[in-house]
């Protein structure tokens, strides 16, 4: 029996990890299938609470739905950062909320970033609840935190603290959240690249680069 | 303990040490194939580092290649554990190769992306604690096949 012993370890492991791995590849495939490819974004890019950063007439946008509370999203956001750089003014950034109810802070800091964006400095909120976001996540009390960093990009806070809880940045946040459930996204980040969904496998630099290139080229990308 | 004990226990740990890398880079394999490397256990950096263009060698994920590493130094440890006087030579070959392709992946992260992945840094410890159990496995007398 010892003899066969090592050969049925061996060949046990190996069963054992393929199937684990075959498992998990079908969890994570079936939550990625969510993702509508084949939904477009409508023409209607020009609602009044849309976020552009970079040069407006930009030939590419680059559209996101994020949470500012979901990693992956603070990753891209460093990523589409560098993104806007490399391409200068062929590139604009468009950022919806889409805040997850699974995330406890989440819509909090959309509201955050939105009341901040009634002042004008919706991208400093974003940029700093993206940068800090392993603090705020896990405080117990996150609004504290928003309003300190709502004095540090220089707000005025008291006008902040009405603003995250008036009707206009729950309005703002709900209609983001509304479109991008129509869209059935249920999944960030999602990104589009002029309209188009990026493949989930294509979510990562190379991806990304090379849908905006093929934007820029007038291809359409896979 | 006598070195046959010595050597059997050593091998027994690189085999268990070898279990842990299959098991990340198992991980990361499937991320790289469901292309969630965005997502990869919340860290920023993987993103840059598992999505580059450095993440794949001939359009294969890397991950799938250490999975492979690691799976094979699993399989020539335990028989190596088991006294099987052919499978230690495997095994010093494959950690080798996997010594060096991890010093080639941390000159990666450090010089050229400038991102650490976690999980990559756990496979490199990992892959430095296989080369130092195996060297610090006593030489085997001849004929000790099982």
């Amino acid at each position: 029996m010892k003899r066969y012993l090592p050969f049925i370890i061996v060949v046990g492991v190996g069963l054992a990890t393929f199937g684990s791995g075959a498992m998990l590849y079908h969890t994570k495939h079936s939550q990625l299938q969510a993702i509508p490819e084949d939904k477009a974004l409508s023409a209607d890019t020009s609602s009044e609470s849309m976020h552009v950063r970079g040069n407006p007439n930009a030939p590419v946008t680059l559209e996101e739905f994020g949470d500012f509370q979901c990693p992956p999203c603070g990753s891209f956001a460093a990523f589409a950062e560098e993104v806007l750089k490399e391409y200068d003014s062929r590139v604009r950034l468009v950022f919806h909320s889409f805040p997850l109810s699974a995330h406890e802070h989440a819509r909090e800091a959309s509201l955050a970033a939105e009341a901040a964006g009634l002042q004008g400095h919706f991208w400093e909120m974003h940029d700093v609840l993206y940068r800090e976001q392993a603090a705020w996540s896990k405080a117990p009390n996150a609004r504290e935190l928003f309003e300190s960093y709502a004095g540090t990009i220089g707000l005025n806070v008291d006008q902040f603290k009405k603003d995250m809880d008036g009707e206009q940045a729950k309005a703002r946040v709900d209609a983001d959240k509304a479109r991008g459930e129509s869209l059935g996204i249920n999944l960030t980040p999602t990104i589009y690249i002029n309209g188009q969904p990026v493949d989930p496998k294509d979510k990562n630099p190379e991806g990304v680069r090379a849908a905006i290139n093929a934007a820029l080229a007038g291809k359409p990308h896979a | 303990m006598t070195v046959s004990r010595f050597r059997t226990i050593l091998y027994t740990i690189v085999a268990i040490v070898a279990l842990a890398g299959l098991a990340d880079a198992t991980y990361l394999t499937v991320q790289a194939l469901t292309g969630e490397t965005l997502s990869c256990g919340g860290s920023p950096d993987c993103f840059r580092v598992l999505g580059s263009s450095y993440g794949k060698l001939g359009g294969i994920p890397v991950a799938l290649l250490g999975a492979l590493a690691y799976f094979t130094v699993f399989t020539f440890a335990t028989f190596a554990a088991f006294g099987y006087s052919w499978a230690p030579k495997f095994v010093a070959l494959i950690a080798g190769a996997m010594f060096l392709a991890t010093l080639w992946f941390l000159y990666v992260q450090a010089f050229l992306l400038h991102a650490y992945c976690r999980y990559c840094l756990f496979s490199a410890a990992l892959t430095f604690l296989i080369a130092g159990l195996l060297i610090a496995v006593p030489p085997s007398r001849r004929g000790s096949a099982a």
